[in-house]
């Protein structure tokens, strides 16, 4: 031991209290083991359970842009649209044996043109207000849409594209009627972006977008070089959306122009508002509820589920900052100053 | 023999439409400089800082740090090479702690703030540093509070803290003390009187209590054009600055 440069107790304390934040929560380690359990409880759920991982994986995406580093952005299904298409054509054309069927490779691909095209489109983010990125990335979500439709050589326009077969999942696990390895498939490719995406946000590069989100003048002033940061969260989170698209239009054997409709854009902003921006797991949340409130309302109501969705999101925006994390929360402290009291 | 001058200003303009906010002004500021830049309301000083830190682009002149031209240099390039301020209203990020936002700084200034693997805490002699700060500031007490929550006070010393983590040559402080209640004033007032005696200081004050306790030299801004330099006492004495400024309030010195 150091004489000269041993830490000061407050030095001490601030290194546990910092790395702490990274530390996996009881709750966190309780909501992955729940996500694998879910393939033994719910067995003839498992094409909506890959679903939800999948949507969760573009509300994932979304928090890494809107929740940490504040871009709000109506564009995030144009990536995921790109990418089920360019992971659909890798597979179709690779006809189910050559390494283009591969589905990780398809991943990549999927994710690759999807971070190319958010990388490209990123400058256009990077001034402005909310209201105007709000309106660019919308154009972009557009343009991507109206693209897909007209390309039918490429694409097959409105009829989608057809004979997207991917080959087995490490050339072990085919694809089955079941959606078994599907949801297996699209739950670890889920966790392992998320573990990505968690060290990133607890990482000073995280923290920056933090910050940058809080003030830009003054993350400016202490040198911080703010547009690289915004480009290079803005092509990551393209990357995670293209991700999520390969994972569709594998797991779907199936790519269509709904993929890149506006809705997937605003469906992944409402799951996470739903959930709770900026903790990651507002967007995985988000989507659970989403997309149960959406089967089991439209089992009941087939006519008037979006009213009922609609009814919550008002209740959760309007009584509780920071949707259903939120709520935990304050459900949480309410409870300790209880306990506390007694 | 003549000191090294750390900040220079050579013939700064600033209009805005029909409205000079910086009229020709020269000024050099050596090191170990503390120099307090005064000037009724509306005289310009805040424009001029934001020219000397980046925030604004001037119409003409040049602005030289440490005897580079870094006129056309964003405020960010700036930073890296040695130019720090603070804020008159606090520009701080309300959803961090100051450790974290500390920490946030010394790795910008050491080009590791796009490090995105290990986390924040992982580099213990940054967080040696940032809790070294904050003891000298005399705030370690919030160190894991959120800053929006802090009171007024002691935000106003962690705009300092977030500059001197920057280890500036040069510091340009807007008004430290404008929006502080009395009672924590004198803090304040201490932090300024302490700053490391290498770092050359620009303080912009109303209160002139502060500006004559800490400054060594003066510069009077009026018009958004220099009026006068001079020591305190020339200042203090000069009829014509108790005209244009002094003479809206009484003097202590």
């Amino acid at each position: 031991m150091s004489m000269i440069t041993s830490p000061s107790p407050e030095a001490v304390q601030a290194r546990a209290v910092l790395l702490g934040r990274s530390n996996w929560g009881a709750a966190e380690i309780a909501f992955w083991i729940l996500a694998v359990a879910c393939y033994w409880i719910f067995p003839t759920k498992l094409s909506l359970l890959s679903e939800i991982a999948i949507l969760g994986l573009v509300a994932l995406s979304v928090d890494l842009v809107l929740g940490y580093a504040g871009i709000v952005t109506l564009g995030q299904g144009a990536f995921f649209g790109i990418g089920a298409y360019a992971a659909g054509l890798a597979a179709k054309h690779g006809m189910g044996t050559s390494l283009w069927s591969d589905p990780l490779i398809g991943l990549f691909i999927g994710g690759g043109v999807a971070a190319f095209i958010g990388f490209a489109t990123s400058f256009l983010v990077l001034r402005g207000s909310d209201m105007t990125r709000l309106m660019v990335t919308l154009g972009v979500a557009l343009i991507v849409d109206e693209v897909v439709n007209q390309m039918k050589w490429l694409t097959g326009g409105s009829d989608g594209l057809q004979g997207v077969l991917p080959s087995a999942v490490l050339g072990i696990w085919d694809f089955d009627l079941f959606g078994r390895v599907a949801y297996v498939y699209s739950l670890v490719v889920l966790f392992v972006l998320f573990v990505i995406a968690r060290a990133l946000v607890k990482s000073p590069f995280g923290l920056s977008l933090q910050a940058i989100k809080g003030n830009q003048l003054r993350t400016r002033a202490i040198g911080m070089p703010v547009n690289a940061r915004l480009i290079a969260v803005y092509t990551v989170a393209a990357f995670y959306a293209g991700v999520a698209g390969a994972l569709a239009a594998q797991t779907t054997q199936f790519a269509s122009p709904d993929y890149v409709a506006f809705h997937r854009s605003a469906d992944a902003m409402l799951m996470l508002v739903f959930g709770g921006a900026g903790h990651l797991y507002g967007g995985l949340l988000g989507s659970v509820i989403f997309r149960t409130m959406q089967d089991v309302l439209g089992n009941i109501t087939p006519q008037y589920w979006q009213f009922w969705l609609g009814v919550t999101l008002v209740a959760l925006v309007l009584f509780v900052r920071g949707g259903i994390l939120g709520l935990l929360d304050n459900l949480l402290s309410a409870w300790r100053r209880k306990g506390g009291a007694s | 023999m003549s000191q090294r001058i750390l900040l220079e200003s050579r013939d700064l303009v600033k209009r805005f439409g029909g409205i000079t906010a910086t009229d020709h002004v020269n000024f050099k500021l050596p090191e170990g400089a503390r120099h307090a830049l005064i000037g009724p309301n509306g005289a310009g000083k805040t424009t001029f800082v934001n020219l000397l830190s980046g925030v604004l682009t001037p119409t003409s002149g040049e602005i030289l740090l440490d005897g580079v031209n870094v006129t056309k240099w964003s405020a960010r390039r700036r930073a890296h090479a040695g130019m720090a301020r603070t804020f008159q209203i606090n520009q701080l990020f309300a959803d961090l702690t100051p450790i974290e936002t500390l920490m946030l700084t010394i790795a910008e200034r050491e080009n590791a703030g796009a490090s995105w693997w290990r986390p924040v805490g992982s580099r213990s002699d940054f967080v040696d540093e940032a809790v070294a700060l904050l003891a000298q500031l005399g705030i370690s007490d919030i160190a894991h509070a959120r800053v929006g929550e802090l009171a007024y006070g002691k935000q106003r010393l962690l705009e300092i803290a977030v500059a001197l983590a920057q280890k500036p040559k040069v510091l340009l402080l807007d008004e430290p003390a404008a929006g502080v209640p009395e009672h924590e004033r004198e803090q304040i007032l201490d932090v300024v009187a302490a700053l490391p005696k290498e770092v050359a200081l620009i303080l912009i004050e109303h209160d002139m209590h502060l500006v004559f306790r800490f400054a060594k030299s003066i510069s009077v801004l009026v018009n958004g054009g220099l009026f006068c330099e001079g020591s305190p006492e020339e200042i203090a004495n000069d009829p014509r600055v108790r005209q244009v400024y002094l003479g809206e309030e009484e003097v202590h010195v």
